[in-house]
């Protein structure tokens, strides 16, 4: 426990940050509610069209269900690839472990743009080669979702391996386990929660990732952020202002849940 | 000597997978654009030169290092308020300073930009409000320019800049602040003189963070500067695809990440990679 707890100043100052952090996402409520068919606030009347025209425009659906698409698809092989490579590291310690590990890490720390530029190239040389893989095709957004998001994944898999006790795999490979049994039966079983993590960390950044996208989708793959970002850049759509709201309020519920099963284990654990 | 060997194969086995998904889809193209940096439109240093006299990229590369700058002050001293408390507040304090920021940090860029439209355009909540109380007659300009993008970015990098301070200063050591205190010194001088100091690699490694975030900047200055107020990031996007001179953004791209190479380089003299988690 903290001796000092924060005096009134701090307090104030701490709240008005909090206040600047939640303003824009409540501000988005009521523009979402207005009759009008362009960005305002309602005056007097509220109307739920934009929400009704959510489900009724089919092109919302359909970038959600590639969006949902592309994630499933990015998530589970930038898991497999950061599972494979973390194990890889974990039991064998090679030597350049750091410098391999920076490799990996790169996508996570050059500036989003730069690989932006990158994965364009890179799509646009296969297109060359292939059409359904490539530029503006779901499968190139897919590939080049798994290159940003792999770095994430293998973070939170080194992080959950490093705090495993090595004496559980020496024990196994005393016993005579093989490479294959030491991974997928002492290992992995004991790295689950953080393999589920990275999964869904994966999931959550390809759902959301627009700085690439923009650069490699044109009129075909047009995930959800990517639609959302056309209705911003021109007459700024209202429908935003709907999705938004429940986007918003999707990610509070998740986050309420999450801190409510991480206070009950904390609970049930003896400490 | 057979289980060294096995040792090296399973290694190589489990790693290789990736090294080679991101040799080809990430190394190899990234030295393509490196290439187009030289040859496009003609073999030679023709780009790099052009970065050199260009007045339009001389200027978008004054006014990035211009509002990261700012954004970095700005989100720093506010991070360092909210982590305070989130840090070292009561049981409440602490829960609804965690609830505010990682409901930001959780939501996406796009929508966290649209919710400063909501705010602060023309027929948004604050000139509709500040007019409906008679304060103004005609909307304030508040976005399409550059507070717009610097009150953006700084509402995007505020929780990343949580994350470093917040390590910081759980790992600082009580009894010191009681040793301050019990020598005299009042609260407001053991926090400028002790706790402020303690806490400095997280200080340097949240403006690192941020300041090298803000200089790839895309979609926040691209929505909030409504095209008026163009950062790199936004320079390099309209050099490919609107007036198309891929070389240009190439050689832009190379030079961006060099320059962020370096602030990192700079950033690991000083802090360990540990203490920025």
């Amino acid at each position: 426990m903290p001796t000092y707890r924060p005096g009134p100043v701090s307090l104030v100052i701490a709240a008005l940050v909090a206040l600047f952090l939640l303003m824009p996402l409540l501000a988005v409520i009521p523009v979402s509610l207005t009759p009008s068919r362009m960005l305002a606030m309602p005056t007097g009347e509220l109307s739920l069209r934009h929400y009704r025209s959510l489900i009724e425009d089919p092109r919302w659906l359909e970038s959600i269900l590639l969006s949902i698409r592309i994630g499933i698809v990015s998530s589970a092989i930038s898991t497999v690839l950061a599972l494979c490579f973390s194990l890889g590291v974990w039991m064998f310690q090679p030597r350049f472990t750091a410098a391999l590990v920076g490799f990996v890490l790169l996508p996570m720390v050059v500036p989003p743009v730069v690989s932006a530029i990158t994965l364009y190239f890179l799509l646009t040389s296969i297109s060359g080669v292939s059409s359904f893989f490539g530029y503006d095709t779901w499968l190139g957004v897919a590939m080049a979702h798994s290159v940003m998001t792999v770095p994430f994944a293998t973070v939170l898999i080194l992080v959950s391996l490093s705090q495993l006790d090595r004496r559980i795999d020496l024990a196994a490979r005393g016993l005579g386990a093989s490479v294959w049994e030491r991974a997928t039966r002492i290992i992995m079983p004991n790295i689950k929660f953080g393999i589920v993590t990275a999964a869904l960390l994966s999931f959550v950044l390809s759902w959301e990732e627009i700085g690439v996208t923009l650069f490699i989708t044109s009129v075909n793959a047009i995930t959800l952020p990517r639609l959302m970002w056309m209705g911003l850049r021109d007459n700024i759509d209202p429908a935003i202002a709907a999705l938004s709201v429940i986007l918003i309020i999707i990610t509070v519920l998740v986050l309420a849940v999450r801190s409510v099963v991480v206070r009950l284990n904390r609970g049930s654990r003896p400490v | 000597m057979r289980g060294v060997l096995s040792d090296r194969m399973g290694a190589a086995l489990l790693m290789a997978p990736l090294l080679l998904f991101l040799g080809l889809a990430y190394a190899w193209p990234f030295l393509g654009v490196v290439k187009w940096s030289f040859t496009l439109p003609t073999p030679g240093l023709g780009q790099y030169k052009a970065l050199l006299t260009d007045d339009l990229v001389q200027s978008v590369f004054i006014r990035t290092l211009r509002i990261a700058a700012i954004v970095t002050v700005v989100s720093v001293a506010a991070a360092y308020a909210i982590t305070v408390v989130w840090v070292r507040g009561s049981p409440a304090q602490r829960l609804i300073a965690e609830f505010c920021i990682l409901v930001p940090f959780w939501i996406s860029v796009l929508t966290r930009a649209f919710g400063w439209v909501a705010l602060l355009s023309n027929r948004g909540l604050i000139n509709t409000w500040l007019q409906s109380i008679g304060f103004i007659s005609e909307p304030l300009t508040l976005v399409r320019n550059e507070f717009g993008v610097i009150v953006g970015m700084t509402h995007f990098l505020i929780p990343f800049a949580v994350f470093p301070l917040a390590s910081a200063m759980r790992s600082l050591d009580d009894r010191v602040l009681l040793a301050a205190r019990g020598l005299g010194s009042s609260r407001m001088r053991t926090f400028w003189t002790v706790f402020v100091p303690m806490t400095r690699s997280g200080i340097i490694g949240s403006a690192m963070i941020v300041f090298v975030f803000s200089l790839g900047f895309f979609v926040t200055p691209a929505i909030l500067g409504g095209g008026r107020s163009v950062m790199i990031a936004e320079l390099i996007y309209l050099r490919i695809f609107q007036s198309p001179d891929w070389g240009l953004g190439a050689a832009i791209s190379v030079v961006l990440v060099l320059f962020v190479g370096a602030l990192m380089a700079l950033l690991f003299r000083y802090v360990r990679p540990k203490q920025l988690i």
